[in-house]
């Protein structure tokens, strides 16, 4: 299928091949279902919006309600304000959620249209609230407009109003799976912290079936937690990316000191976790966590020789990539592919940090690797056949590389089309990492099992 | 059919010398159709004594995308078809979009009839993005004449837009056929403008002198040939018409640098003081 990609690498000026990163609004849309009772509404066309919520669904198999200000010719001539205004309108009047959360698309942002102007002048129910985001696609990617919307989230509704800050913690988990961010919530209580999460899918994009269709599942972070978030003695960014941006905009708005970590991804990034809460909560770590670390730290020694030294090529986006590149060095394991299709520096976000990071941590290990941020998955096929590996991690986009070389493929990261249960399942925390050994080394011991000969196929591994 | 593009500076008086002309066009029995590409929709002022207030932008807003070309195509002085595109306020919207979307919007409701002898499209300020590049793209005018005066900006202004036509000559087949003064009383303005149309490779192909009868006719909401046939200026404007109709000279415009620009106005500017 990817027969035909050569493998000298030239230049190109200009251009992707099957981009590893999506839409800003995708981003967006994502993270306003992370609030409980709120609707997402796209500002533009409607085949932007049809495509947003198909492309959650097909990763998440739920059902994305969102709404769209169903721009026409006229709109975008006569800007969206008209139907930004009715669509307000509507909204409440026919679905009545606690919050719409507007975000744009890339005609609007080309129009010009000025949200926040156009929703103070609409009529907005007593008690209920509308925030919006602005998410131009042709800059950065879905996790810039997950970025962008926890800002909005962040100066909508966050509000520093008590007279100390409270003993709690927010945490903003980043592009993450429900089940992720579940994993985040049980480690932060186990620790005995109060916390606010937000955004928070969980109980949303991983709903039960219930036999009954509910138009808001009963998951997402409360609209009062996200008010008192400003009232918080502490937020922790988990992922540059997707959340720094958002803690430092609260810090400044209301003052709460922001902190911003690694995606708790393996072993080193979860215990960093655990220790920053530990030092800024001055708690014990409960025995069960170490428990699970000890059990993590175990399989890995039981394990190793099954990872060390494999070479592995790894892409998707650069929070879980800086938090799984660590992660398979841990193993043993020698990322020497790392590619994030999400820009490396985007405007009013973070810059330059991820192919800093990884660097870092490949000279720390004593290896050498290709970096890359904005990348496309053309290259990396390019840079395997330069460089072939033994494992390729990422999304399903990643399949058809892994069929053209014949490289066993670990699914991990957003989005995974063509499997399902991830949704539900961490790859976060010391579980997390349990489960990601797990994929590896069933993915490396399959292939060696499948290519070896009658007489050497052996019974225990 | 012969479709013509006026661009120039803001306020340098296209919509006046546009129209003027188109008058001077119909004295000589030629069928014209004017489409002003500016938001203002101030184009067609004079020809329709007063403005028109059926845009085809504010026909799409009021009446959906289903409309008779009757609705937005008024007659004007001397059987001129005269459409206005319209566009958003002043601060909302695209205003580029709006100019693509009236110009498709008269291709599909034909407009663009075959007894037409000339189509003129008056086009706002600069050439900003691609909307306000819609007429000279292709298969639209072939011919653009850019309204200057002796001032600075004006020839500033004109000289940019001689870029964006050499961006488009290639694909769109659009070449300058001179450029028309529209004259502020500058020192040595004949002679600076000549120089600078030269300059471009291209001509001054009329120098239109200034004369208050211009603005007394605009205040009656008229062209001046229909304000009073028999002035001078009237004279001027049929001579513009007459050299635009015999026009044979459309060249590929060579813009020039900033440094030569200011060289040409020192050269003509000073020639008085010295």
């Amino acid at each position: 299928m990817l027969d035909c990609t050569p493998k000298e690498v030239i230049k190109r000026s200009g251009g992707l091949i099957n981009p590893a990163k999506t839409c800003q609004p995708i981003g967006a849309m994502y993270a306003a279902l992370g609030i409980h009772n709120c609707l997402p509404h796209s500002h533009g066309s409607q085949g932007c919006c049809a495509y947003h919520r198909s492309h959650l669904t097909r990763h998440f198999r739920e059902p994305v309600m969102a709404t769209t200000s169903s721009f026409t010719e006229g709109a975008s001539v006569f800007g969206g304000g008209a139907n930004l205004k009715t669509a307000i309108k509507n909204v409440f009047d026919i679905y009545n959620p606690d919050v719409m959360a507007v975000h744009t698309t890339c005609l609007s942002e080309t129009i010009g249209d000025d949200i926040s102007t156009i929703i103070k002048s609409a009529e907005v129910p007593e008690g209920k609230v509308v925030i919006h985001a602005n998410t131009p696609s042709y800059q950065g990617s879905h996790i810039t407009g997950f970025s962008n919307m926890v800002k909005g989230m962040v100066e909508y509704l966050a509000r520093a109003d008590t007279d100390g800050k409270k003993e709690q913690v927010n945490i903003i988990p980043g592009f993450v799976d429900p089940g992720d961010m579940r994993e985040i919530k049980r480690l932060v209580g186990k620790m005995g912290i109060k916390f606010i999460m937000f955004p928070d899918t969980s109980g949303v994009m991983d709903s039960p079936m219930t036999g009954k269709f509910d138009m808001f599942p009963a998951g997402g972070a409360q609209v009062e937690d996200i008010r008192d978030a400003g009232n918080s003695s502490l937020t922790m960014a988990l992922g540059y990316y997707a959340s720094s941006t958002p803690a430092n905009l609260l810090e400044r708005n209301c003052r709460v000191p922001a902190i911003t970590l690694k995606t708790p991804i393996g072993i080193k990034a979860t215990d960093d976790f655990l220790m920053t809460l530990r030092s800024k909560f001055t708690l014990e770590i409960p025995y069960e966590l170490e428990e699970e670390r000890g059990q993590l730290v175990d399989v890995m020694t039981d394990t190793h020789h099954h990872f060390y030294d494999k070479k592995v090529a790894i892409f998707g986006d650069p929070d879980i990539l800086t938090g799984l590149t660590e992660f398979v060095l841990s193993l043993g394991m020698q990322p020497v592919h790392v590619l994030t299709g999400t820009p490396s520096g985007t405007l009013g976000g973070p810059q330059g940090i991820f192919e800093k990071e990884i660097n870092e941590m490949l000279a720390a290990a004593r290896l050498e690797g290709r970096v890359k941020a904005a990348g496309d998955l053309f290259e990396l096929h390019q840079w395997i056949k330069n460089e072939p590996v033994d494992l390729l991690m990422g999304n399903t986009y990643g399949k058809y590389i892994a069929r053209a070389e014949d490289i066993p493929f670990v699914r991990v990261g957003f989005p995974i089309l063509d499997r399902s249960t991830h949704p539900y399942l961490p790859i976060v925390g010391y579980r997390g990492a349990l489960r990601l050994v797990e994929m590896i080394s069933n993915a490396l011991l399959d292939r060696q099992d499948r290519d070896a000969a009658d007489e050497d196929l052996e019974l225990v591994m | 059919m012969r479709q013509i593009a006026i661009y120039g500076k803001g306020g340098i008086g296209k919509s006046t010398t546009t129209q003027n002309t188109v008058a001077a066009l119909t004295e000589m029995g030629k069928k014209v159709l004017v489409v002003g590409c500016d938001p203002k929709a101030d184009s067609t002022r004079l020809l329709l004594h007063g403005l028109n207030q059926k845009t085809v932008l504010d026909t799409l807003r009021d009446e959906g995308e289903d409309i008779d070309l009757e609705y937005i195509m008024r007659k004007g002085y001397g059987e001129t078809n005269c459409v206005e595109s319209g566009g958003p306020e002043p601060g909302v919207g695209c205003a580029g979009r709006g100019i693509i979307t009236a110009i498709n919007m008269l291709e599909t409701l034909g407009a663009y009839t075959p007894d037409l002898d000339y189509v003129f499209y008056d086009v706002l300020g600069d050439v900003v993005c691609g909307g306000f590049a819609m007429p000279i793209r292709e298969g639209k005018a072939r011919e653009i004449y850019i309204v200057a005066s002796g001032e600075m900006m004006a020839m500033y202004a004109a000289n940019n837009i001689s870029k964006g036509v050499m961006k488009f000559a290639d694909s769109g087949g659009v070449r300058l056929g001179g450029i028309i003064c529209n004259s502020r009383n500058v020192d040595n303005e004949y002679e600076l403008l000549k120089a600078f149309a030269e300059e471009l490779g291209s001509q001054l192909i009329h120098f239109v002198p200034r004369d208050n009868i211009v603005q007394r006719a605009e205040i009656n909401k008229k062209t001046v040939i229909d304000f009073d046939p028999m002035v001078p200026q009237a004279d001027e404007y049929r001579t513009l018409a007459n050299k635009i109709d015999g026009n044979d000279m459309f060249v590929v415009p060579r813009p020039i640098t900033q440094d030569r620009l200011e060289e040409l106005l020192m050269t003509f500017g000073m020639l008085d003081s010295l």
